[in-house]
């Protein structure tokens, strides 16, 4: 369902992070991707240093508690592997972005970016003026994915996904998009949600996988805890470009699907 | 170490906590901030409703979070809601009355860089970038701000604003309609530093026990001034010691 040249979002913020089907998306050799995100997280680290991308949209680019993001700042300041465009908000503007592209609006309203130098640097942020007040206030332009992707901790076998804990902004990214993935941790009977849930109806759901442990190194609520000891190694192994390309080509290219990447991983752990 | 001996990140943290009093609600940020919030729930401010950009509001956790989003900020929070509605409805909508924000560069009159240093588009050090600071920084009633101080991250013009301070001082932040006040105070490793209040310039106001005041004029990239009446920081005491260390602790046992 992503083409080449697509604009992308994997959505997650912090917690349920679709690394398995980022990952694919390097299997499959997607290239010149857009790729959206709030944190770009591992995830997007892996899918530019891969050479995946040939543009970011961001409000916060790091590793988050360790560092750098070795990768992207290769690519930005490099163009190692290829040349990589930024569009660089904060995350009041993304979400605000975010909520306008699911309903349907042309730009996201916030106040906000008054007295930064970020709409120096990016001229997709533009100030209008309140009609009733008069005040001053941001506009960004609202985001449509292509495809938008999201973990989560359950569907119900009609493709009804749910998820819970740190919920981020994966319900806007899903409804601003024209597609929309879910790759969840389990495929239930019956969610038994309560009413309030925050439940994706599956008519708006193009394709639900059930990917267990979808979302490591980062965290599903309920299930797993997040890979503190993976984030802090990541530092080391996207630090050089060779050490990188060596990671990618043994544990991404070299596996099937997310279960063989575990297991490749697996191994290094048992012969350290 | 002996009970009456602490390390100046020590001081520094127990510092920003006392600024928190108790029954306000903080929206904090990730490190420096994180830790000293946490810090004065676990001491003076049990009441102190912390908000982190991930979504909890209300949270309690039991170690410090490695990441903004970490499983326990949710676990250990009164609710949970959307980060979109985190920003809008709870910081724009004025719920919060502290903004507790870090920083790698901090100028003057108080503006905050974590975005770059040196040029946007050839920087000598990329940093992260905005994440939610910008809008606590115009939105929160009140912002605290804390970093350790020496010439490199205490500079007469940031590289970048990312969090607008006191802009270029006097009343800047009125003319530019922020609902917020804006920083009422830098605490670091060496003292507490807080606008003046016309001007809006960070004047030295309260300096660490052992600290010598050239230390901190050296330790400053422009001419620092001094308040008048300067004090002198009260050392940590045992019980916010103790509350700190058995919170670093707990946090390096978790993370390991």
């Amino acid at each position: 369902m992503v083409r080449d040249g697509d604009v992308i979002a994997l959505e997650g913020f912090t917690h349920l992070i679709p690394f398995a089907a980022g990952h694919e998306i390097i299997r499959q050799g997607r290239c010149s991707l857009t790729l959206i995100r709030m944190t770009p997280d591992l995830i997007y680290d892996q899918l530019i240093g891969a050479g995946c991308a040939s543009k970011l949209i961001f409000s916060w680019g790091g590793n988050p508690g360790v560092g750098s993001l070795h990768r992207l700042r290769d690519a930005v300041e490099n163009n190692w592997p290829s040349p990589l465009a930024i569009e660089e908000h904060d995350h009041a503007g993304m979400a605000a972005a975010y909520a306008a592209g699911a309903s349907n609006l042309p730009f996201g309203l916030l106040r906000g970016y008054l007295g930064t130098d970020l709409p120096k640097y990016n001229s997709r942020i533009k100030f209008v003026e309140c009609p009733f007040t008069g005040e001053r206030l941001a506009a960004v332009p609202a985001i449509r994915p292509d495809v938008s992707i999201i973990h989560a901790q359950k569907a119900d076998r009609r493709g009804n996904v749910q998820l819970w804990g740190v919920v981020g902004v994966q319900k806007e990214a899903v409804l601003a998009a024209r597609r929309a993935i879910a790759t969840v941790e389990e495929i239930v009977d019956r969610l038994d949600a309560p009413p309030n849930a925050v439940v994706l109806p599956s008519w708006i759901i193009g394709a639900v996988c059930e990917v267990k442990g979808g979302a490591f190194p980062s965290y599903a609520q309920g299930y797993y805890s997040r890979d503190n000891a993976f984030y802090k190694q990541w530092d080391q192994i996207s630090r050089e470009r060779e050490g990188f390309q060596a990671w990618i080509e043994r544990h991404i290219m070299g596996t099937k699907d997310f279960e063989g990447f575990r297991r490749s991983l697996n191994q290094v752990a048992s012969h350290a | 170490m002996p009970e009456n001996r602490y390390t100046s990140d020590e001081m520094m943290t127990v510092a920003a906590a006392r600024m928190l009093r108790n029954g306000t609600v903080c929206f904090v940020g990730i490190g420096l901030p994180s830790a000293a919030a946490n810090l004065a729930r676990l001491t003076h401010a049990p009441d102190v409703v912390l908000i982190y950009e991930s979504g909890p509001i209300g949270t309690k956790p039991a170690v410090l979070p490695l990441s903004i989003g970490d499983g326990e900020l949710a676990e250990t929070a009164d609710t949970v809601v959307p980060l979109g509605e985190i920003f809008s409805y709870w910081l724009t909508g004025g719920r919060i009355d502290f903004g507790f924000l870090g920083g790698a560069q901090i100028d003057r009159f108080a503006n905050l860089n974590t975005t770059v240093i040196g040029d946007y588009h050839k920087p000598s050090v990329r940093l992260p970038g905005a994440g939610g600071a910008p809008e606590i920084a115009i939105s929160a009633k009140e912002v605290l701000i804390t970093l350790r101080q020496n010439k490199r991250s205490f500079v007469e013009k940031v590289d970048f604003v990312t969090s607008p301070g006191h802009l270029d001082g006097g009343d800047a932040r009125r003319r530019m309609g922020f609902p917020g006040k804006g920083p009422i105070a830098v605490i670091t490793d060496l003292g507490v530093l807080t606008p003046e209040p016309v001007t809006k310039e960070l004047t030295l106001t309260s300096i660490h026990p052992g600290v010598a005041v050239e230390q901190v004029i050296e330790s400053t990239g422009w001419p620092l001034k001094l308040a008048s009446q300067l004090s002198i920081t009260e050392a940590p005491s045992a019980n916010e010691l103790g509350a700190l260390r058995d919170l670093n602790e707990r946090t390096a046992r978790a993370h390991a």
